[in-house]
């Protein structure tokens, strides 16, 4: 296999993870795809560091994410909505104003749901970018604590105080349809 | 004892991660037996972080997750 099979080869093997990856942050199909470009290009510029396949994933696949943060950074953000509208609220003597309270049934049962699947990956995508970024990065890619702290340049206590915020307002945008279904 | 917004706001994300020390995971789950609101949220926040896991990566297979023309395009930058 001459040198420019081997990278039609690596391009063909990895591209599904990443532009799956790619997905999940960016929120339309033309940016994943640019982003998973992006990464590739990148990668190529120092290719040849990598003899092992799985270094070379998980290697991908930090370029990948990089590639997305950078360009949700250049693009034209939203106006950052304010977390705090999501997140629980307390009475004076500090006990919980408690929500909707009808989350009966377990993940497992909800995420048989495919309108559940749909509903939770909207709501990831209405938190604030601060917020969801730490989120996605946390929670789905699974990257660690420092890790994220690392990629986002921030400390990792302002990553574990964003991923808290993050989960609560992501519960609480998730309350309203948690109701059982009716036969 | 610690109330229901120290719980929430300071202590909830430590527990569920078991960072807590022995004295405030004491605390902590003191405050459980007695306030089944702070039961139900350290449940459905619990729930949040599976459904998020899940549903964030779920793989759509209506989605072609090796397009040619990508393929293509990222080749040609080598060429």
């Amino acid at each position: 296999m001459d040198a420019s099979e081997q990278l039609e080869t690596l391009v063909r093997t990895h591209m599904p993870a990443l532009l799956r990856v790619a997905r999940r942050f960016m929120r339309s199909e033309e940016d994943a795809r640019d982003a998973v470009q992006d990464a590739f290009v990148s990668a190529f510029r120092s290719i040849d560091k990598f003899e092992s396949n799985a270094q070379m994933s998980t290697w991908l696949h930090r370029i990948v994410v990089n590639a997305c943060l950078m360009r949700l950074r250049s693009q034209k953000r939203r106006p950052e909505e304010d977390i705090e509208e999501y997140l629980p609220r307390f009475a004076e003597d500090g006990h919980r104003i408690a929500g909707h309270e009808s989350w009966t049934e377990s993940a497992d049962t909800l995420l048989e749901r495919a309108e559940i699947r749909e509903v939770v990956r909207n709501a990831i995508d209405q938190l604030p970018d601060t917020h969801r970024e730490v989120l996605l990065l946390r929670d789905i890619e699974e990257l660690s604590t420092d890790e994220a702290a690392e990629i986002l340049h921030v400390t990792p206590n302002a990553v574990k105080i964003r991923l808290h915020r993050a989960r609560q307002a992501l519960r609480t945008l998730l309350d309203p349809y948690m109701k059982p279904l009716t036969p | 004892m610690m109330n229901c917004n120290e719980l929430i706001t300071d202590f909830l994300a430590d527990y569920v991660d078991a960072r807590l020390d022995e004295e405030t995971l004491a605390d902590f789950e003191h405050h459980l037996d007695v306030c089944p609101s702070c039961v139900d949220y350290l449940r459905t926040y619990r729930e949040t972080i599976a459904l998020a896991a899940a549903a964030g990566r779920d793989v759509r297979p209506d989605v072609d997750d090796a397009p040619e023309e990508l393929i293509a395009a990222i080749l040609a930058t080598r060429r």
